[in-house]
């Protein structure tokens, strides 16, 4: 659905009488499949805004090459403007309209028919739960609800990809977890989703792939599964007594799924495996086979902050 | 035709939210009409015009061009506002013709002018302004093409300084030494030379000068089509210049 070869842009700023060219991003090479959501994480300032806007025909890169839906970002971006639905970070609704009025408008700015824009917008507020407040002006909306109008207008004209940035900054708990399941649904629909975030548990939860960027680059790329498995594997932490545990590790330490086993201090084991969902089974089976009594079991999976400590050195929740 | 209706698109939705907030029309007559009521009576005497009549003649037509020209250059600020909403930026990733974002704005502020202008006449005519109605049409076509090139241009400022404290103080100082150049509130007859030479310069001196004739009633006068090509030439420059500001904007 998207495919970048080193997409390239910097930007010039003036400190003082010295002109400084600052890399926002530097050779970005993505593939976003059909009807997934694919997420951008990374903290802010990492590029991540900047390949977006590039991507909906915003800026123009200064390098590389890109087709989205099947239309050349660089040759032909009024196709692409019409293949894909953009959300800004920052808003996009004028307080003394309405939902409806913005909605109506922008199916029309897509060349669609008054009729039609009408419908659409009938159906677009009743899919986002907005029918109640169509009539009134946005600057009346909560948050939730104006993002809700926002996302609406970015999909008005049935885009095959819709860019969000940053859908979920600055809602209440509730509003972002509304907010994850409208993403599904658009999902759902067939439609491809590429978001930006700088939340972890919302790259996790929600994205079905994602790309780590950070300094103007994609340092890491794959299923949030893939990319924590990719750094450490997992942890199974077994809890014995101390009596049974020798016996246990000298069972388990010959399995093959178990790259490295270590005992705790105080009785119980660690065993490094690949994937604890599929290893868990084989452990109980074997220490079950063996008549050891199993105090507990437990997974430990690294987050996707290890991922990001790991590329790039430092924790994302600092940077 | 895509032109033509994203352009309706544009205007029909600036002027419903214009028609919202219907004070603009009190605030952008209140001004023009104070200087008719307070400023105008100094001018009789002052002209040595040989009535009331006569002296609305030469300042009615130089108010309604002031009336364009601040109009027009003080537009950009509800742009910048537009600009921060992200108005623009959500009109920028649809097809939407750029060249029809800046004309639908523009339009809007011709007519929003022209009805001014229309009422400041008006309220001339009980002040026993007369006119033919065939030289006011002709009058006003020139004050809707100063206000769509003032417009444009305070758009096309607008989108390259994305912020009120610049655009302030930017159009003040255009505005001024074009408004004394023209001779918009006293005609440039009584300059001295050098100061009718540097008005030469001053397009919109032309176009005062070309409007003050159409209100006299003396369309053989040349100021009138060199006033209106002048200005229609800028009108189209300037509307080229700024639709090129909206397609290359960032945010």
């Amino acid at each position: 659905m998207i495919e970048t070869r080193g997409l390239r842009k910097s930007f010039r700023s003036r400190a003082g009488r010295e002109t400084k060219t600052v890399d926002a991003v530097r050779g970005v090479n993505l593939e976003v499949a059909e009807g997934e959501i694919f997420g951008f994480l990374g903290p802010n300032g990492a590029g991540k805004t900047t390949t977006l806007r590039m991507l909906a025909t915003l800026i123009e890169p200064d390098g590389g090459e890109a087709t989205i839906a099947g239309a050349d970002l660089r040759k032909d971006p009024a196709e692409v403007r019409r293949r894909i639905g953009y959300v800004a970070q920052g808003g996009s609704t004028w307080d003394e309209s309405t939902a409806r009025e913005e909605l109506v408008l922008q199916a029309r700015l897509y060349g669609i028919s008054k009729a039609e824009a009408h419908q659409r917008a009938v159906r677009a507020l009743e899919a986002f739960q907005l029918s109640e407040y169509a009539d009134r002006k946005c600057k009346t909306y909560s948050g939730g609800q104006r993002r809700r109008v926002e996302i609406a207008l970015g999909i008005i004209h049935e885009p095959k990809i819709v860019f969000l940035d940053e859908p979920t900054t600055g809602l209440d708990p509730q509003s972002r977890a509304h907010m994850w399941d409208e993403i599904r649904r658009l999902r759902a629909e067939g439609m491809t989703v590429f978001i930006t975030t700088h939340y972890l548990d919302e790259a996790d939860a929600l994205c079905d792939r994602i790309a780590i960027m950070d300094h103007g680059e994609v340092v890491a790329e794959g299923t949030p599964a893939e990319l924590k498995r990719e750094i450490s594997g997992e942890v199974v932490l077994v809890g014995l007594d101390a009596t049974a545990t020798p016996r246990a590790a000298e069972l388990l330490d010959t399995e093959a799924y178990v790259h490295k086993l270590e005992t705790a201090d105080e009785g119980g084991l660690r065993l490094y495996v690949d994937e604890g969902a599929t290893a868990i089974p084989q452990i109980l089976r074997r220490l079950d086979g063996a008549g050891l009594d199993l105090g507990s079991i437990e997974l430990h999976r690294p987050s996707l902050d290890d991922v990001f400590l790991t590329k790039t050195g430092r924790s994302l929740r600092e940077s | 035709m895509k032109l033509a209706r994203d352009t309706w698109l544009i205007f029909q939705r600036q002027i419903q939210l214009l028609l919202r907030n219907p004070v603009w029309v009190f605030v952008g007559v209140f001004q023009p009409v104070m200087y008719l009521l307070l400023f105008a009576p100094l001018l009789k005497p002052a002209l040595r015009a040989s009535s009331q009549a006569e002296a609305y003649k030469i300042f009615v037509p130089g108010l309604l061009v002031l009336l364009a020209i601040f109009g027009g250059l003080f537009q950009g600020f509800g742009l910048i506002a537009e600009l921060r909403a992200g108005v623009i930026e959500r009109s920028r990733v649809t097809p939407v013709s750029r060249l029809a974002l800046l004309l639908g704005r523009s339009l809007r502020d011709v007519v929003s002018l022209v009805v001014q202008a229309i009422i400041i006449t008006l309220l001339a005519l009980l002040f026993d302004l007369r006119v033919f109605i065939g030289y006011l049409l002709l009058a006003y076509l020139m004050l809707a093409l100063i206000a769509l090139m003032t417009s444009a241009v305070s758009y096309g400022v607008a989108l390259k300084v994305k912020s009120e404290d610049a655009l302030a103080p930017l159009m003040n100082t255009v505005a001024q030494p074009v408004l004394l150049l023209s001779g918009i509130l006293l005609p440039l007859t009584f300059a001295p030379g050098w100061l009718q030479g540097v008005a030469k310069w001053n397009p919109f001196s032309w176009a005062v000068e070309g409007t003050r004739a159409l209100f006299a009633g003396d369309l053989s006068n040349d100021r009138v089509w060199q006033g209106l090509t002048i200005i229609a030439v800028l009108a189209v420059a300037g509307v080229v210049w700024a639709a090129r500001q909206f397609a290359r904007s960032v945010r």
